[in-house]
């Protein structure tokens, strides 16, 4: 005779655990710390893993599940934008830019996130942390595909976008996405969360997404507001899990909270430093404009984080380092860079322009401090020059700073007719730096930053030429050579947008009518 | 501080001087900051100091309006921001600069742009 089995069939609770912690051993061949290496030399102290909040209750069958009928959607309306033309619909090719930075700086970020992820979810004890960082490694991953998916329908169209990947580890201004992450992954499994998913993920990323989202949507551009939603869900999964860490981190040890308030001060200014170039898009770089860059770290990080370090508080968290400094910069750091990338626009694999009077009467009106004091009259002399003939474009390498690797042009706090500089000496040699907080993080780690690979200093190095060339050569052209070796279209990815192939193309397939100056020649000088 | 690490951590400094044909001199302009950044130059410690105003400022800064304004023996510079005053004569080297220092010259009465600082 038969004997019933009774399947029993676990509830959403058990499977869970089993499906996560379940599928943890402690090793006995081998001791944990060997096996673990790198949990407790930063010096976090864990006393139980077992208190580690689970950010999000998900499974891998569940993930998926799930994941695979978001993208079906994604890639049906990307598959759509394609076959209706959708590029021909965004407000104007000055909008494209915006993409070109997206796919030149963010989309490699989503690749290395990918890395860092799946690098901490393997060294992590706890079995929690473990599989919440690799969900997100695979999430990171999927960012990667799809973004290049949806960007490389305007690829086939437009210029600066065909080589982002070659790009990001040669391109000067994208040493600064990249030394950042760098920095990231080479701490310790700690500190990389407390950087990325908590500095980055749960303080700024809002101020990255909402920017390009919006913006994107109104400026006609579905495929990537597609994208945008599509990644959303996963951002909020990262969010909670960069607030759990820090949640966990300090309720484990007193002794945890100096390490984490110093990570937090770091990976604060790092982040609002990287955030500058969003800065600049936001401003700048859409036509159709959403807010103001200073709106949006008005909403997004004075309120919201500052609601954030409220409730830290309670752990004996203050506000990061150089706070007030960077709410200071709120009326000025999109204008210094959209300065400095227009200086530089023959050497970055994007176009820059003077924004239109319409837009320059916004920017007033958004910076009634700062605006027609300090930026308008260069912007104007930039007209002139260009419709007489003589685009500006700087030919001579910019002084970088040796922390954040951007160009020096932050201007001193309280005083923005200044350049801020800052020094130190170290080991004999001198460094140099665009702030307190960025030399603040040198000081703390000057063995890590002496290495800092500064791309103007490794063109005078002789790093940045194709093999075979010789510098030495009478009338070598180090730019040329430069762009050579970043393999960047000279012509066509670079110089004003004034003049390029995107505008005439753009307006050609449009059918409109050439506007008035746009025959001005924008090329080099 | 310095950095936590596992195992000894000493790796070279990648900037130092024996790295590069020439030192690096960083030069800003102050209040005409329609020129992003300071710039960095590699310049042979032999160069007279003099050469900086008759033969290196005019290529990088000769676009702006004010730059031809300019009465040289009214200019003040700084070397890391203090008060410091070259011979122009004199060579780089003897003037006392070294790798990667940085020095920033100020125009009395020029204010940039329509008095922008740019």
């Amino acid at each position: 005779m038969d004997t019933r089995v009774t399947k029993k069939k676990l509830g959403l609770k058990e499977r869970y655990a089993a499906m996560t912690r379940g599928l943890a051993w402690d090793t006995t061949y081998q001791p944990m710390d060997k096996v673990f290496p790198f949990d407790r030399y930063e010096g976090i102290k864990i006393h139980d893993w077992e208190k580690w909040e689970d950010p999000f209750r998900l499974t891998m069958d569940a993930y998926w599940k799930y994941q695979g009928e978001k993208e079906r959607k994604l890639y049906a309306v990307i598959e759509a934008f394609a076959q209706n033309n959708g590029q021909l619909g965004v407000a104007d090719a000055r909008y494209i830019n915006a993409l070109k930075i997206f796919i030149q700086a963010v989309t490699p970020l989503e690749y290395m996130a990918h890395r860092g992820f799946a690098h901490v979810g393997r060294h992590f004890t706890g079995a929690g942390a473990r599989v919440a960082a690799q969900m997100q490694s695979v999430d990171e991953l999927r960012h990667f595909q799809t973004e290049t998916h949806a960007i490389s329908h305007y690829n086939k169209y437009f210029n600066g976008m065909h080589n982002a990947s070659h790009w990001y580890d040669r391109v000067w201004y994208l040493a600064v996405p990249k030394s950042f992450f760098e920095d990231a992954m080479s701490g310790g499994p700690f500190e990389f969360l407390t950087a990325v998913s908590f500095s980055f993920e749960y303080v700024l990323t809002n101020l990255l997404f909402v920017p390009f989202m919006s913006g994107a949507a109104h400026n006609g551009d579905m495929s990537t507001v597609t994208f945008g939603f599509s990644a959303q869900s996963d951002e909020s999964r990262h969010m909670t899990l960069g607030i759990e860490c820090i949640k966990f981190m300090l309720e484990q040890d007193p002794a945890n909270v100096p390490i984490v308030q110093r990570w937090i001060d770091k990976w604060f200014w790092r982040g609002y430093r990287l955030l500058t170039i969003v800065a600049m898009m936001q401003d700048y770089m859409l036509p159709k404009r959403v807010m103001s860059w200073k709106e949006a770290w008005e909403m997004y990080a004075e309120e919201n984080g500052g609601a954030l370090f409220k409730d830290l508080a309670r752990y004996g968290i203050r506000l990061p380092k150089g706070w007030e400094i960077a709410c200071e910069g709120k009326d000025h750091i999109s204008h210094q860079a959209w300065n400095a990338f227009y200086n530089f626009a023959a050497a970055a694999p994007f176009h820059t322009w003077v924004p239109t009077d319409e837009e320059l009467n916004w920017l007033s009106e958004k910076y009634p401090d700062s605006f027609d004091q300090y930026y308008r009259p260069r912007l104007e002399f930039y007209r002139e020059r260009q419709q007489a003939g003589h685009r500006y474009y700087s030919k001579t390498l910019p002084m970088l700073c040796t922390t954040c690797q951007i160009p020096m042009f932050f201007t001193e706090p309280g005083d923005p007719t200044k350049i801020c500089y800052r020094e130190t000496t170290h080991g004999g040699d001198k460094y140099h730096f665009c702030s307190d907080g960025c030399k603040h993080i040198f000081e703390q780690e000057p063995e890590k930053y002496v290495q800092s690979w500064l791309p103007v200093h490794q063109i005078y190095q002789g790093h940045c030429f194709k093999p075979g060339v010789d510098p030495t050569q009478p009338g070598f052209d180090p730019l040329a050579a430069v762009l050579d070796w970043y393999d960047l279209n000279v012509g066509r990815d670079n110089f004003d947008f004034e003049g390029s192939e995107d505008q005439r193309n753009f307006a050609t397939w449009r059918g409109d009518a050439p506007q008035a100056g746009s025959a001005k020649k924008g090329g080099a000088a | 501080m310095s950095t936590v690490t596992l195992k000894p951590y000493d790796f070279p400094a990648k900037d130092v001087r024996e790295n590069f044909p020439a030192p690096l001199l960083y030069i800003g302009w102050d209040d005409h900051l329609m020129f992003a950044s300071p710039y960095c130059l590699p310049l042979p410690p032999d160069t007279p100091f003099g050469a900086l105003e008759s033969a290196v400022l005019p290529g990088i800064y000769g676009e702006h309006p004010d730059f031809g304004k300019i009465d040289w023996s009214a200019v003040q510079w700084l070397k890391s921001g203090q008060p410091w005053k070259p011979d122009p004569a004199r060579s780089l080297a003897d003037n006392g600069l070294r790798h990667k220092d940085v020095i920033r010259f100020r125009t009395p009465g020029l204010t940039g742009l329509k008095g922008s600082h740019s």
